[in-house]
């Protein structure tokens, strides 16, 4: 049998916020950008940064997804799976800075290809004006050195891009925040997938 | 548990390049670096579900789900079509999103300046789940074109944005579906980046049988997603 060929990508345009994170909007959103809630067992965490452009100019209407396991390592994705305190996926609209903002828990390790746990990590996808495809990349956390040294995916990254994939650490009011810049182009190219 | 088959790759012969210069954004936007091969592990393979709770009872009918004083102005129309993978077998029970301008090209987004004006009884955006063979159906009015400042007189064709996941993380698409016959097509640089073997697949078809008596004309979409990268072995091995 012949197969099906698969339908064209393309951009997701800079109006999808009234449809895609409605809240602003006095709609409900299927995903807000907390895919825990209070109660939700792990170490709890901020991640935020920016969406960048070529010129270093902020992505000020990109859609920010992620997509994570618990912190025991394991995704929400079977029906009745999850649990009300753990969804794993959100949303996040960039704001005219470009800057998104994620309230979640470290994702614990999961197997990898080869059976051997991978480093924790939160998969991302990414659209925006300007992208006919969206893009996959993944955010590692910086102070799991020793983890992601050994993880299987990022050791097929250039060493020299590696660090694109790295959330930096910081401590705010107490809060503890990860740092994770998106930059489409440049020196500094965020490392995207083809997966 | 889902499906843990990996999944055949993204077919270049099927998508737009990354940078398609006569679409302006993509020059400082589309990623110029080789994109970096890594094999799919469980979070590619797996996705978030959602189930009925998720949907309102009127979330597939944008003629209804905002409507305020009365109906939407335009020219009511049914857009339905079957998720498929490339095997052609159904996606069942995954999230179809779209949004669009309503009938005179205008959007709801407080960014749209177009001076076209705003329909107080339509959103233009709506969600449903594909039923088990696939189908989704929605109830709309058909969007109109909307001048954009890609270049001198640039007008986007009539057009309904979808977002789907299908059946894992690595399946997503989001896409746009035309309608057949606009001459604006020729001219839409979005549209023209697609290799063009591939463009009439993103152009519904008008379809009698969707098409509603003394109701709404029907327009069929089908969206194929990526499928199996093994022949799939059915549940029960």
């Amino acid at each position: 049998m012949t197969r099906l060929r698969q339908t064209p990508s393309q951009t997701v345009g800079p109006y999808f916020a009234y449809a895609l994170t409605p809240e602003a909007y006095g709609y409900a959103a299927i995903a807000g950008n907390r895919p825990v809630t209070a109660e939700t067992p792990g170490r709890h965490l901020v991640i935020e940064g920016r969406v960048l452009d070529g010129a270093g100019d902020p992505v000020e209407d990109a859609l920010v997804e992620i997509w994570q396991a618990d912190a025991r390592g394991r995704y929400a994705d079977a029906p009745g799976g999850g649990s009300a305190d753990f969804v794993g996926f959100a949303r996040c609209g960039t704001d005219a800075e470009g800057r998104f903002r994620f309230e979640t828990v470290k994702p614990g390790r999961v197997p990898g290809p080869d059976g051997r746990l991978m480093a924790p990590h939160i998969h991302v996808c990414l659209t925006a004006r300007g992208l006919l495809n969206h893009l996959f990349t993944r955010i590692y956390f910086e102070d799991e050195a020793e983890a992601n040294a050994a993880d299987p995916i990022l050791s097929l990254v250039p060493e020299s891009r590696r660090g694109t994939l790295i959330a930096r650490r910081a401590h705010r009011h107490g809060a503890l925040v990860y740092r994770f810049d998106i930059h489409l182009q440049g020196e500094r190219e965020t490392v995207f997938f083809e997966v | 548990m889902r499906s843990r088959i990996p999944f055949r790759p993204r077919d270049p012969a099927s998508h737009p390049p990354m940078i398609h210069p006569d679409y302006r954004s993509t020059v400082l936007r589309g990623p110029t670096r080789p994109l970096v091969p890594v094999p799919q592990t469980l979070g590619d393979l797996t996705v978030p579900v959602y189930g009925h709770e998720a949907i309102g009872e009127l979330d597939h009918d944008l003629t209804r789900n905002a409507a305020r004083n009365g109906e939407p102005i335009g020219e009511r129309i049914v857009v339905a079509g079957r998720v498929l993978d490339e095997e052609g077998r159904p996606v069942r029970r995954t999230l179809v999103e779209i949004w669009q301008a309503n009938a005179a090209g205008r959007y709801v987004h407080r960014r749209d300046q177009h001076h076209a004006p705003l329909d107080p009884n339509f959103h233009g955006a709506g969600r449903c789940l594909t039923d088990e063979e696939g189908w989704y159906r929605f109830v709309t009015v058909r969007p109109g074109p909307y001048p954009w400042r890609n270049h001198a007189n640039a007008w986007r064709p009539s057009h309904i944005h979808f977002s789907l996941f299908g059946p894992a993380f690595v399946t997503r698409l989001v896409t746009q579906m035309y309608f057949p016959g606009d001459p604006l097509l020729a001219h839409d640089p979005i549209f023209q980046a697609v290799p063009a073997a591939a463009r009439e697949r993103l152009v519904a078809r008008f379809d009698l049988e969707l098409t509603r008596p003394e109701f709404a004309t029907g327009y069929r979409f089908d969206i194929v997603l990526r499928g199996p990268a093994e022949t799939p072995v059915e549940a029960g091995r």
